[in-house]
């Protein structure tokens, strides 16, 4: 198992690499823009974990991100919640009312699935920007605490609100693999392949269907609190589908389906995005047509084309194994 | 009788995709359902297995009725079915395709995984020595790390056989098991279901081929528009009139 370490070396590589970032850069705007990123990764992961491997595409995504937003910033600034009670209850929230969406979007399926979430993530998005009494409409919500300190920690510099927040990060993706490699994982993936198959193999598609959408609403919840308290400002802009449309682009970028796509995608193209700022708005003629080619020659995104690379290359290496023989 | 229906009837709108079907399976034998294309042979099949809901009708699994108990539930009475197409995961190796079909006999939940609990540790062992065990029975222990995507046609449906019985079935479903698949391995393919049936599992198939059901079902049921036509012995059946009338063309199917 030559690949294991190999994988093991570049998942190493890459938290030093990130835990080092800081050091390399002594750029508060890379900073800020890093930490964003990891940001939307937690959010990618939660959409991934539910098209990726459950097979439902949903394009609510945002409007939960958003839920997940308004409800830490209004419980901070509001209701007066301190920011730790309200960083665990603004995710809770989402999630419930994520499980109550659920229940309805999951009777649908495939493009209907799709289409009924659009729709469902419009209403949160018009919901939030109409109903100003609550949510401020289109002036938003300031004065969002940043992250308060945890004991000697304080956690109001650039650097160590991006520690904190990669920190999150990498509990959100020890969690999304410990999921996705056991056997819950693999009931997704089921329904995944064949919501019949899986049916007449004894899953309970409605139960699993039902936790895999509200584990990606808790994702969502989760980078929108972060995003709450790291930008401090929100309008109802996070719920547009602007943003789910990012995320989806950073996921299929990526890999859909895939542990790493996430990272992948979002890095690549935030980046490329940074770079590429002055080409203002033509910059979608440059993701356009790599979207389109992702999606005609590698539908499983830049980690995919990575995996079959890598799979061709050890089967090179051990032509005796039995694969070869397969593909001769 | 071990898995029975009475007047079983599924309706589409107007037409009646099987109607009346009064079947009965024997325990521990080989049962074929054969037919001309679109007799409703594969509605029958989603209506025993809980796929379809029948308009009307019952089935009867061990005396119990199942009728309008969802297919997962069915499953897990110790019902199993194949597909026309197999629905594997293509990406995947063969074994981590077979070990989701022990799933519905463990316990762990979300919580498990997450924490990686003692339960979820000895409930995947028991999956992935369920997923051996059954690619041992099918005959595929050489393609255990193969991906999917690399196997023949023939093995593709000896895993979504092992797929089935790592469910723990009683019954087993089996629809259309050799379409697509030479006369070579069709014949192994017999074997393997006749294996099966020594073994104590129960069987029932769609086929198409009649050399094939003829030397292996014990016991066989026509359909023709959705209806029963006839029922008995391979001999019976080879001398029914109304069977050689519907295959070979006739006033009634004109």
């Amino acid at each position: 198992m030559a690949a294991f370490f190999n994988k093991r070396n570049i998942v190493v590589g890459f938290i030093l690499l990130a835990v080092i970032f800081p050091f390399i850069t002594r750029n508060d705007y890379f900073l800020h823009v890093m930490t964003l990123a990891f940001i939307w990764m937690i959010a990618v992961y939660g959409l991934n974990l539910l098209a990726g491997y459950t097979g439902y595409l949903s394009l609510a995504h945002a409007g939960f991100f958003a839920i997940g937003a308004y409800a830490f910033g209004l419980l901070t600034v509001k209701a007066g919640f301190g920011f730790w009670p309200a960083f665990l209850l603004a995710p809770i929230i989402t999630t419930a009312m994520g499980f109550l969406i659920g229940l309805i979007a999951l009777r649908t399926k495939e493009h209907f699935f799709a289409i009924y979430t659009l729709c469902v993530g419009y209403i949160i998005y018009l919901v939030i920007d109409k109903w100003e009494g609550l949510t401020g409409g289109v002036r938003g919500l300031i004065g969002i605490p940043a992250p308060s300190s945890i004991g000697p920690l304080t956690l109001s510099t650039p650097i160590a609100q991006y520690y904190f927040v990669f920190v999150i990060l990498l509990l959100v993706i020890f969690v999304i693999y410990r999921i996705i490699h056991s056997l819950t994982g693999r009931t997704f993936i089921a329904i995944r392949n064949s919501e019949e198959l899986a049916l007449s193999l004894g899953i309970s598609t409605t139960k699993n269907k039902l936790i895999s959408f509200v584990l990606s609403t808790f994702f969502a919840g989760i980078a929108g609190v972060l995003y709450a308290c790291f930008i401090r400002f929100i309008g109802p802009d996070i719920g547009n589908l602007n943003i789910t449309f990012d995320l989806l682009t950073y996921m299929i970028v990526g890999g859909i389906g895939t542990m790493s796509g996430p990272i992948v995608g979002t890095l690549l193209i935030v980046w490329l995005s940074q770079n590429l700022q002055f080409l203002q708005d033509y910059r979608m003629l440059i993701f356009g047509p790599l979207l389109t080619l992702m999606v005609i020659f590698s539908p499983r995104g830049i980690s995919g084309l990575f995996a079959l690379w890598s799979a061709k290359r050890t089967r090179k290496l051990k032509p005796k194994t039995s694969n070869v023989e397969e593909q001769a | 009788m071990f898995l029975e229906t009475k007047r079983l009837t599924k309706q589409f709108g107007g037409l009646f995709a099987v109607k009346d079907v009064d079947f009965s399976i024997e325990e521990g034998k080989i049962n074929a359902i054969i037919g001309p294309n679109g007799a409703g042979k594969s509605t029958f099949f989603n209506l025993v297995s809980g796929l379809y809901r029948p308009t009307s009708g019952q089935v009867l699994f061990k005396g119990k009725d199942i009728s309008n108990l969802k297919a997962n539930k069915v499953a897990k009475l110790g019902v199993a079915r194949t597909f026309q197409t197999t629905h594997l995961f293509e990406q995947a190796t063969v074994f981590d395709n077979v070990i989701v079909g022990h799933r519905l006999r463990t316990k762990a939940n979300l919580f498990d995984s997450i924490f990686h609990t003692k339960r979820l540790k000895r409930e995947e062992e028991q999956c992935k020595e369920k997923a051996l065990e059954v690619l041992q029975f099918v005959g595929l222990e050489h393609a255990v790390d193969h991906l999917v995507a690399n196997i023949s046609q023939e093995e593709k449906k000896r895993v979504a056989f092992a797929l089935a019985l790592a469910t723990d079935p009683e019954i087993v479903f089996l629809d259309e098991p050799t379409a697509g698949i030479n006369p070579d391995e069709t014949a192994e393919l017999s074997e393997l279901i006749e294996k099966m049936a020594e073994n104590g599992l129960t069987i029932c198939l769609i086929e198409h081929k009649m050399q094939m059901i003829m030397n292996l079902a014990e016991q066989i049921m026509v359909l023709n528009y959705g209806e029963k036509i006839a029922q008995g012995t391979p001999e019976e059946i080879n001398r029914n009139e109304e069977v050689i009338k519907a295959y070979l063309g006739g006033s009634t199917s004109a």
